[in-house]
């Protein structure tokens, strides 16, 4: 079943066209996520998504309402969590205070005690809002998204600002909140955060989609090379690397040699050998959402 | 609904600066006023009122003065500045609840703290309490409205805290200044009262004085204020933006 659909969105600021005929569908259940570098105009469609931006062209359906008609308004921020990359709370407030005024405005609130508990809060529950941690405030926003116990969450920029292990922690919460059937749309950066979460990506470049596939399916769309990484004590003939059968390039990369090609790694070893050179630090690295995710948005940053 | 008003209130309670400017300060200046000799005693100069008399409705009108047109609009823009406003948009509640809910606090502490100086002015000084309570209270809720307008265009119209503080501070001074904080009225120069009556707290203390004496408010100063009120609110619902 479709619980976003998503056809033909524009927005523009001024004369600046940002978002340029987006169209994605998003089924229930499912962890979609929108990839794209800053300024892609990620936010600004999840932002027309909530209600919280007008489009300008195309239309936007969640769970057959449209977030922009007044008389569909309350009933779609039932069940809509949402989180904002910018939005802060007053300085004073506390975060049990917080969490149970939220709760306050939904049918069905979560238990905000479990909730704290989940994401690590409880033993700030009655510090300030402008007392916490940029993490601490982060976990907070993830928390006041989900109070509502909604159907569908939108999460920007989810775990910007976060350590490592928070980061973890924030993802086994956001699996453990799929696993109840939540539908999680999911606005990042983060190669590994989309590709460890997301069943399906779409991937946005200067306001259009770019490709719309799981995490798999982009990688399998650029070739499925491989890159091999070594040091050498002395020079290599690289000409004689790059006519390898196989080879597409012959890089320098901060001090290491990178061949890219497919099942290259025999050949490459072979031919040092050849040459009298023992390799150091071998080792190859398949392409992944990264390389998937350059070459679909092109190579210029 | 109710867990905004009441979020809003203990916001305020946790503001020492709000406190002691929103509920603390004009009793006080009302008992360094009052515990000056000269000031209690009558002057035929002021129709044989005392000085103390006079400064009820003033102080009346300097806390309104201070809720309307610093706090509340501070507070508002903080909001939209950090985004307060636009995360409660996106939940079943509304900016404008929290619009509301904002409003009703300054408001009862509006109420407050005219009973405070009202009971103060009364025990301790022997000022008499308003003669008149309805004509008071129309005459008191006539310049709340006039002056919440004035802060909520403020807050409309201003993006940034800083320059909606000291718009706020710009504007308190001269409608203090008209309202008679420094000068009463009784003792303005006819000149200056009269751009005093087309100022929203040159009214309203004269209304409240009026009523406080016994007698309805002359009706330019309720026409003064209701075109305050409406042009205010016109304006600010306009341009509110969250």
């Amino acid at each position: 079943m479709t619980v976003i659909e998503v056809t033909d969105l524009t927005k523009r600021y001024g004369d600046r066209t940002v978002v340029d005929g987006v169209s994605f569908t998003v089924a229930e259940g499912e962890i979609f996520g929108i990839l794209g570098r800053n300024g892609a105009g990620k936010t600004t469609t999840v932002e027309c998504v909530s209600g919280l931006r007008r489009p300008d062209g195309g239309t936007v359906r969640v769970l057959g309402l449209d977030p922009h008609r007044d008389a569909d308004r309350d009933g779609l921020r039932r069940v809509l969590g949402v989180q904002l990359q910018e939005a802060a709370l007053p300085e004073r407030l506390r975060v049990a205070e917080a969490l149970d005024l939220f709760a306050s405005f939904y049918p069905n609130p979560a238990d905000p005690r479990a909730l704290l508990a989940d994401l690590g809060l409880a033993e700030v529950r009655d510090t300030a809002y402008g007392k916490l941690s940029g993490g601490q405030k982060q976990r907070l926003s993830i928390a006041l998204a989900l109070v509502g116990s909604p159907r569908i969450a939108i999460l920007d920029e989810l775990t910007t600002g976060l350590d490592p292990q928070a980061r973890r922690d924030t993802w086994a919460l956001i699996e453990q909140v799929r696993a109840r059937g939540v539908t999680i749309v999911l606005v990042t950066h983060f190669m590994d955060e989309a590709r460890r979460l997301c069943d399906r990506i779409a991937v946005i470049h200067d306001g259009r989609v770019a490709a719309v596939d799981t995490p798999d399916g982009l990688v399998a769309r650029v070739a499925a090379g491989q890159r091999v990484y070594f040091r050498t004590p002395a020079a290599v003939d690289e000409a004689a690397l790059a006519a390898l059968p196989g080879v597409d390039a012959v890089a320098h990369e901060g001090g290491e040699l990178a061949v890219a090609g497919r099942d290259v790694l025999l050949a490459v070893v072979t031919e040092l050998a050849r040459q009298g050179i023992t390799p150091t630090e071998l080792r190859v690295e398949q392409a992944g959402l990264e390389d998937a995710f350059i070459a679909l948005t092109g190579a210029t940053a | 609904m109710n867990k905004l008003v009441r979020m809003e209130a203990r916001l305020f309670l946790r503001d020492p600066a709000a406190v002691i400017f929103g509920i603390l300060l004009t009793p006080l200046i009302l008992v360094i006023l009052g515990s000056i000799p000269g000031f209690r005693q009558a002057d035929p100069a002021l129709g044989g009122n005392r000085v103390i008399d006079l400064y009820v409705p003033i102080l009346i009108a300097m806390a309104l003065g201070m809720i309307a047109l610093n706090m509340l609009p501070a507070q508002l823009v903080t909001y939209r500045e950090r985004g307060v406003l636009r995360r409660l948009s996106v939940t079943p509640a509304r900016p404008r609840d929290l619009l509301a809910a904002q409003l009703l606090v300054h408001l009862v502490l509006m109420a407050l703290g005219t009973v405070v100086l009202l009971a103060l002015g009364r025990l301790a000084f022997g000022v008499a309490l308003p003669a008149d309570l309805v004509a008071f209270t129309v005459a008191l809720v006539l310049s709340a409205a006039a002056l919440f307008g004035i802060g909520l265009l403020v807050a409309a119209a201003v993006p940034g805290v800083k320059t909606a503080q000291g718009i706020g501070s710009v504007l308190f001074f001269p409608i203090l200044f008209f309202g008679g904080l420094w000068v009463p009225r009784e003792v303005m120069p006819s000149g200056l009262r009269h751009v005093s009556d087309a100022t929203p707290l040159g009214a309203g203390v004269q209304a409240m004085s009026d009523a406080a004496a016994g007698h309805w408010p002359q009706p330019l100063h309720l026409a003064v204020l209701a075109a305050y009120v409406l042009l205010t609110w016109v304006l600010a619902v306009r341009l509110f933006r969250w």
